[in-house]
């Protein structure tokens, strides 16, 4: 028994000395190993008087037991020592900077942004969005909106026109043009929809002049309303709204003044209050008004064009410029940039594409 | 149109200060844009120099002795050749902003003499561009006194811009009608006697033109004396912007900015024969009053006598009849024009005057008349003179438009509540006849007002003057529901292509409609009818066929900033053909140097290659799946435009009719004639081709059917030709078990000797998904030798031992 003994004590201190699990393997192997120590003295049971296994028997079992236990835990020891000693080598710099998403680098213009804002808003009042094409008709950009022929008011639109085509059977030449205004899609959307109308036009404009404040091409929105109750009073909250919710102001002062354009009748520029004392400009206070539209009552003579009697229908219409009000937002001091892709400024200026203005979430950050 | 305030008081009798006045022209729709109160002048003051001696130190300096009328002389230093003794003029004291030499005096040191200010000539006060010495005043100048009153510099001048439907307020008489209209003052008529003729016309004037000139008025003035107006007409003149000139010709345009009549004076004895309004000889001579010569259209007008042109009518009178000081006999021509042919005129030959700008809008025709009188009395009274008979050739058109008013219709149309009676007041103030016949009314226009045709414009009349502020904001009602889809497929689309492509890190840009013709001959345009007849600068000449190559020139700009690596799309139109109907919706978009989908250039974790035709591909078709499309049903071919690099560019279709786009590196010649430099490649996505998608019944998506069976993946590798196509492979891999193959996938390529030249090794990982139970080796021996086989036959490769 006392061999027993010294065996388990030596087999014990071999486990705990044990450096790693091949070392532990091996006492296993040299003790519970087919021709382990244990193993060798198990297999001396079978000699053994019934009375001396009866001894030795639970002895060995016993001792069988304590060994494979004690092996079971240090094994258990000595990998939590081998992890933790890989996981040191295992270190890296996480101060090592990674690269930007593509859908954080990337951006959407500035007017493409603004124009899903004003749909947003729009979209709440109960208006849908309608477009033309930019290449136009003199009927639908001036003739049907009340222009005559010779007017100064068609001068004042510096219009690009495309060369006069061969005479048609009437001996007329036609000459179209790049539109002026978003206007005409009033006239292509009276032909196409029956009243009660409520639309947004935002699109491209072009007009033949250019200076620091002008480009040749630029951005309107246009809206129109038309049924049989529409006032300068709906109007008036219509373009008030419309300012809170774009510029994102709780207040805005608005001043109407009487003024002319062709196709609206009464017609009347819009100014808004601000404070342009600073570096930004900021809505609803200050002295200084600023001319941010024009709008007015559909000219009887428009309705016409669009197949509808004036004494029944009515309707307003506005248009603003959405360069300028994307300017006035969000502080690009100047409007020939929107145009010449410098990568450098759309980065700046430009909106991530996950930022989707919507009412419910905010139309900015 | 400008004018001053003391002028506007001339016409209306008004306690109103300056700020109310402005606020008024603002809100009735004659909007005021400067108003210049003249503060700058109110500083300087009569003086009148005691003594002028030679400066000690400097020849052409003196030093003045300057009396400002508190008995302290002044010490100026002075270097004017008129500053002399007992001269009375305009000083300005240390401390003085002087306005035309922009400068604050300082008390100065010239050459060892102090001096407390300056003696100032009328450059310096702006009022001319004299600067030949210092302003020298008559004797009877009070002295220390305002010399801004004295001057007449003290008179605030207003700016107003007068909408093209408002002629009417072209003369200062107009505007004090608006806003005595408004609650502004009392009009005081302006009192205009026939003058008594005591002799008949010697000239006379036939109209040969009635479609142009309906009407003429001419008076002859015998024994005038010309010579400079007088000082208040000069101060007014000069005060609007306008150069006085000679009293005759003053008067004219002093008439024009009073009452808005446009007036034109003949020296009488330079009128060769009779004056005739007659269309022009083609090539025709007229030096006009702007010392300038032109060479007339035969669709222009004038007024000629034996000599020739005299007048190009409506617009500028001609030199050669032209008033001078030695005029002693004058024609005084009050007369109407067709507005249209007196725009065009003007347009056609470049010339603005204030005459065209008022008959072009139409001048009141009931004045004409009255206008000859008025100048005719003018002229008499600041020239002298005995005026003829005045004649009345043709005949004054009366517009006698009436309107019938329905009172309501002012609320219908603004919401404003206006009783019958003010808005009868209004109208009436206004100058409109107005017979009262219950709610309708009947008004009659005033010959003044040719921009008022109908109800609405009666309105805006009454709108204005009760007051635009009153009208309340009203919500608009709700249209009773939720909003449907507001968007249509091809907004829907560009919303989608933009999002999609911001996201693959690309920027959006947005550069214009118009290009170069070189530039738009490149990419299939530069054709007669995208070209504009009037472009802003050759650059900007064309209608753009693709959006190519603008991005590709950004790209480049960027490059030569130092921003090389840049990816850039637009979603925008392309235009095929100067009608409405031919623009086309596209999605662009432009890589250029390293600019991938990862980012670009160099870094630790791997640097960026440069952009290939690949990446183009990828770009275009995410644009496809943004916008919906299942693109595996798409084709790739490389039949491309010849912009392109004809080996590395595709086009992308449905079938042979629909071409959804096109993608690839460029030719070197496009690059080239761009002058583009640089790894770069770009695709173009025609959104309008992509068809609408099918209206689905329901939104319910098809069952999803998960197997619980492990799929089973399996790489056999081919070498073929190189110029086989890998989608061929593809194609005849996944056909061979349509149920079994759920997917084929390329995961290596490989080229080198081992394999023989022009051959190419491709190894595909095909994934096998058993139906309901899992497959046997011999099944997947089966699929695995179908699968050889179809790829063996149609690509003539073999399998890679």
């Amino acid at each position: 028994m006392s061999d027993l003994k010294q065996l388990e004590a030596d087999i014990l201190t071999a486990i705990e000395t044990a450096a790693d699990e091949a070392a532990l393997e091996t006492v296993r192997i040299e003790s519970l190993g087919k021709k382990g120590s244990i193993s060798l003295q198990m297999k001396t049971l079978g000699k053994m008087t019934p009375e001396e296994r009866q001894v030795m028997g639970p002895a060995l079992n016993s001792l069988k037991n304590s060994v494979g236990d004690a092996i079971a835990s240090r094994k258990e020891v000595l990998k939590r020592a081998a992890i933790e000693e890989r996981l040191k080598t295992e270190k890296v710099d996480i101060t090592l900077p990674v690269r930007q998403s593509p859908s954080e680098a990337g951006r959407i213009h500035p007017i493409s942004q603004v124009i899903d804002e004003i749909t947003a808003i729009f979209s709440d009042m109960g208006f849908a969005i309608a477009e033309g094409p930019d290449v136009e008709t003199d009927y639908y950009n001036f003739t049907a909106l009340n222009f005559p022929e010779g007017h100064p008011a068609r001068e004042m639109h510096d219009t690009f026109f495309f060369n006069e085509k061969e005479a048609d059977e009437n001996g007329v030449k036609v000459r179209n043009l790049l539109r002026t205004h978003t206007s005409p899609v009033q006239i292509r959307t009276m032909e196409n929809q029956e009243p009660p109308i409520r639309i947004a036009i935002p699109g491209k404009t072009y007009r033949c002049d250019s200076d620091p404040t002008h480009t040749p091409m630029f951005h309107q929105l246009e809206g129109l309303v038309i049924d049989k109750a529409a006032n300068i009073g709906n109007l008036k909250w219509v373009l008030e709204e419309f300012c809170k919710a774009f510029f994102e102001v709780d207040n805005i002062n608005m001043r109407f003044r009487p003024s002319f354009f062709p196709f609206t009748e009464p017609s009347m520029e819009v100014d808004i209050q601000c404070d342009r004392s600073g570096n930004e400009v900021k809505f609803g206070e200050g002295d200084d008004w600023m001319e941010i539209l024009g709008c007015g009552m559909l000219h009887p003579n428009v309705l016409r064009s669009g197949g509808l009697d004036p004494d029944v229908y009515q309707g307003f219409a506005w248009g603003i410029g959405i360069d300028r009000i994307a300017m006035l937002k969000y502080g690009m001091p100047d409007l020939r940039a929107f145009f010449d892709a410098d990568a450098r400024w759309l980065s700046h200026y430009g909106f991530r594409p996950l930022d989707v203005p919507t009412l419910f979430g905010g139309l900015s950050r | 149109m400008k004018f001053t305030l003391s002028w506007l008081k001339d016409h209306l009798d008004t306690d109103a200060s300056l700020d109310q006045i402005v606020e008024a022209l603002t809100m009735i729709g004659l909007e005021v844009e400067e108003v210049d109160t003249r503060e700058a002048f109110k500083p300087f003051t009569i003086a009148k120099v005691l003594s002028a001696e030679k400066h000690p130190d400097a020849d052409k300096l003196k030093v003045l002795s300057v009396d400002v009328g508190d008995g302290k002389p002044i010490q100026v230093v002075c270097g004017a050749p008129n500053a002399r003794e007992g001269l009375i003029g305009a000083f300005a004291g240390a401390g003085t902003y002087v306005p035309g030499i922009d400068v604050t005096l300082s008390v100065g040191n010239i050459r060892g003499v102090e001096s407390f200010g300056m003696m100032c000539s009328e450059r310096e006060l702006e009022l001319s561009e004299d600067h030949d010495g210092i302003i020298d005043l008559p004797a009877d100048a009070p002295v220390g006194t305002s010399f801004a009153d004295y001057a007449g510099l003290n008179d605030p001048i207003i700016e107003i811009g007068i909408t093209p439907n408002r002629p009417d307020a072209l003369g200062v008489a107009g505007i004090a009608r608006d806003l005595e209209a408004y609650g502004i003052g009392t009009v005081k008529p302006v009192a205009i006697a026939e003058p008594k003729g005591t002799f008949d016309n010697p000239i006379s004037l036939t109209i040969e033109a009635p479609e142009f000139c309906p009407a003429f008025g001419l008076t002859y003035v015998k024994g005038v004396k010309n010579g400079p107006s007088p000082k208040w007409m000069q101060q007014r003149l000069k005060a609007i912007g306008l150069r006085p000139i000679s009293a005759l010709v003053d008067i004219t345009n002093y008439v024009t900015f009073d009452l808005g009549r446009p007036l034109h004076v003949f020296d009488a004895d330079k009128v060769m024969g009779n004056l005739v309004v007659r269309g022009a000889k083609d090539g025709e001579a007229f030096k006009g009053l702007d010392g300038k010569d032109y060479k007339l259209a035969s669709s222009v007008y004038v007024i000629g006598d034996d000599n020739g042109a005299e007048s190009l009518a409506g617009i500028m009178g001609g030199e050669t009849s032209g008033c001078t000081d030695e005029t002693v006999n004058v024609l005084v021509e009050s007369a109407l024009w067709d507005p249209m042919i007196i725009a065009r005129t003007g347009r056609d030959m470049g010339i603005n005057t204030d005459a065209r700008y008022r008959f072009e809008r139409g001048v009141d025709p009931a004045f004409m008349e009255a206008g000859l009188h008025h100048a005719t009395n003018l002229v008499m009274e600041l020239c002298g003179g005995e005026p003829s008979t005045s004649v009345i050739t043709g005949k004054v058109p009366k517009p006698e438009l009436v309107i019938d008013f329905p009172l309501s219709e002012t609320k219908r149309l603004t919401g404003l509540e206006v009783s019958n009676e003010r808005s009868i007041e209004i109208l009436q103030s206004l100058g409109f006849g107005v017979s009262v016949a219950g709610d309708t009314i009947q008004v009659a226009v005033p010959s003044w007002r040719p921009d008022v045709f109908g109800k609405a414009d009666l309105v805006e009349e009454i709108m204005r003057i009760y007051g635009i502020d009153k009208i309340q904001s009203t919500p608009l009602p709700s249209i009773g529901a939720i909003s449907k889809r507001i968007l249509t497929n091809d907004q829907t689309r560009r919303r989608n292509a933009k999002r999609g492509l911001a996201s693959r890190g690309m920027l959006e840009a947005i550069t214009w409609s118009f290009i170069a013709e070189d530039h738009a001959k490149l990419f299939g345009g530069g054709v007669p009818e995208l070209k504009l007849a009037n472009p802003i600068s050759t650059d900007m000449s064309d209608m753009r066929p693709s959006l190519l190559p603008g991005l590709m020139l950004a790209a480049q700009r960027n490059a030569d900033k130092g921003v090389g690596d840049v990816a850039l799309f637009e979603v925008s139109h392309t235009f095929e053909s100067d009608t409405p109907e031919t623009q086309r919706s596209c999605a662009g978009g432009i890589r250029r140097g390293t600019a991938g989908l990862i980012g670009s250039g160099r870094d630790w974790a791997g640097a960026a290659g440069n952009v290939d035709v690949q990446l183009a591909k990828a770009d275009a078709l995410s644009v496809l799946e943004a916008c919906g499309m299942n693109i595996s049903n798409l084709q790739i071919v490389t039949d491309t435009p010849k912009w392109y690099h004809p080996g590395r560019s595709g086009r992308i279709q449905m079938g042979p009719k629909i071409v959804l786009g096109t993608f690839g590196e460029f030719h070197p010649m496009t690059l080239e004639a761009l002058d583009v430099s640089g790894p770069i490649c770009g695709f173009e996505i025609y959104l309008d081709a992509i068809p609408a998608p099918k209206a689905k019944a329901t939104k319910t998506k098809p069952a999803l059917v998960l197997s619980g069976l492990q799929a089973v993946k399996r790489d056999f590798s081919f070498v073929l030709d190189k110029s086989q196509e890998v989608a061929k492979l593809l194609r005849a891999a996944n056909g061979a078990d349509k149920k079994l193959i759920t997917n084929v996938s390329v995961f290596d390529i490989f080229e080198g000797p081992s394999l023989g030249e022009d051959k190419k090794s491709v190894a595909i990982e095909v994934t096998l998904q058993p139906k309901d139970k899992t497959f046997t080796d011999e099944e997947i021996e089966a699929v695995s030798a179908k699968i050889i086989a179809n790829v063996e036959k149609s690509t003539g490769g073999t399998l890679r031992g």
